[in-house]
């Protein structure tokens, strides 16, 4: 299927140039808690595409019906229950990871990346470019997410997804994990270093003041 | 007693931005300056206090399985505990939206401060964080859920004037250009966030 160049910059766009998370700054309080992992980023990436996708949809759908005064509260409403299937979903078959992801799923609601889609794209748009927009903020919000959990599980305790990678004879010759990985701050950290790699790159994404 | 630590723990140990990463997207828009971050830290423990106890009471008496079994004997083996979010965020969508109604109407020169940062707090994740933690935690009486309401609200607020601050005297200081902005903000996070976990293992 060929893709029409505005479809592609609705899809692709935010991946790159206009990630959620390190150019339009959404979505922060979610990636930063479960990321200590792989295995959880990946969980929270997947359901945070299909919560934004689904809901772009539906509020899209709904554009011309809400009255303006309440639009926050029919968002919010919409998103709450889309996240609550996928929460009773998550429990129903991945126990484990809901465990660790606590009451971050529920945070998917006010995951701001949604209520900015929600409002920036899904009221203006129609069902299918709002469709494609939420995959494309749920994938770049996503990779951010998974490599962010990389580094922090690799470096932090030696594994990716529960498996150990890191040869014992590593250890043996004086390596040790670094916990500091595993403490939230590092989360940050890692971030800002993907924010300075990203804008060293794209000059024009850099800001004038502090 | 009780109250007192809990408060002590919320703002310094469990803070919700330090510990939790809740609220960040406002945390760090709306850091710019020492007033502005004031303004919206005292309207976040505001709603804060009031949606937490509501949240609380909901939770208690209506949502928990076997809540509701007030209602009389054939009600006690009802779980509607699957609604609990829905409830939640819809309880604070609409106190906000009441609130920001209530203060324009009586109080327009606290709605002017105030009023632009009063629907940016219906997404502020601190909030229904804080009604989840609530739920999660099962504090033993609304006293308590309001005291944990209020610390947390206040330890927000201590974090974003913080780190107003520090971004205030930033403007002088030379940083590297991929970094200005959004960047050396994240890692004055981090670095802040390392020294609140050096509250950690406090008891009181």
């Amino acid at each position: 299927m060929a893709l029409s160049s505005k479809t592609k910059a609705v899809l692709l766009g935010p991946l790159n140039k206009n990630n959620p998370i390190i150019v339009q700054v959404l979505g922060i309080c979610s990636a930063l808690a479960v990321t200590s992992k792989l295995e959880p980023s990946l969980v929270m990436a997947i359901s945070v595409t299909i919560v934004v996708a689904f809901a772009n949809v539906i509020i899209s759908l709904l554009r011309k019906t809400i009255p303006n005064r309440i639009r926050i509260i029919v968002q919010l409403v919409v998103a709450a229950a889309l996240v609550t299937i996928v929460s009773e979903v998550l429990k129903a078959y991945a126990y484990d990871v809901n465990k660790q992801l606590s009451v971050f799923v529920g945070l998917i609601v006010t995951n701001c990346i949604l209520m900015g889609r929600l409002e920036a794209f899904a009221l203006g748009n129609g069902p299918w470019p709002s469709f494609l927009d939420g995959i494309g903020n749920g994938l770049g919000y996503g990779w951010i997410l998974v490599v962010v959990g990389f580094f922090r599980e690799l470096l932090g305790s030696g594994s990716l997804m529960g498996h150990k990678v890191i040869p014992q004879a590593l250890y043996d010759a004086g390596y040790e994990d670094n916990g500091l990985m595993m403490l939230a701050p590092m989360a940050i950290l890692l971030v800002a270093c993907i924010i300075w790699i990203h804008r060293a790159k794209n000059k024009e994404l850099q800001e004038e003041t502090n | 007693m009780d109250a007192i630590s809990l408060i002590v723990r919320s703002i310094f140990v469990d803070n919700m931005i330090f510990a939790y990463f809740l609220g960040m997207c406002s945390f760090l828009a709306v850091s710019k300056n020492v007033k502005t971050a004031l303004g919206l830290g005292i309207a976040v423990t505001f709603v804060l206090m009031l949606t937490l106890p509501i949240n609380y009471l909901l939770e208690n008496y209506v949502l928990k399985a076997g809540a509701l079994a007030w209602l009389g004997e054939e009600y006690a083996t009802v779980d509607l505990s699957v609604f609990s979010l829905l409830i939640f965020i819809a309880v604070i969508a609409s106190f906000v939206q009441l609130v920001e109604m209530v203060i324009e109407r009586f109080s327009p020169a606290l709605y002017a401060s105030l009023g632009i940062f009063l629907p940016l707090i219906a997404v502020n994740c601190a909030i229904l964080g804080g009604s989840l933690f609530m739920q999660q935690r099962e504090f033993a009486n609304i006293g308590l859920a309001t005291a944990y309401s209020f610390g947390s609200g206040i330890g927000w607020l201590l974090a974003i004037v913080g780190m107003a601050a520090i971004r205030e005297k930033l403007e002088y200081s030379h940083v590297p250009k991929p970094l200005k902005g959004l960047g050396i903000t994240f890692i004055i996070t981090a670095l802040m966030a390392i020294g609140f976990m050096s509250f950690s293992g406090i008891n009181i």
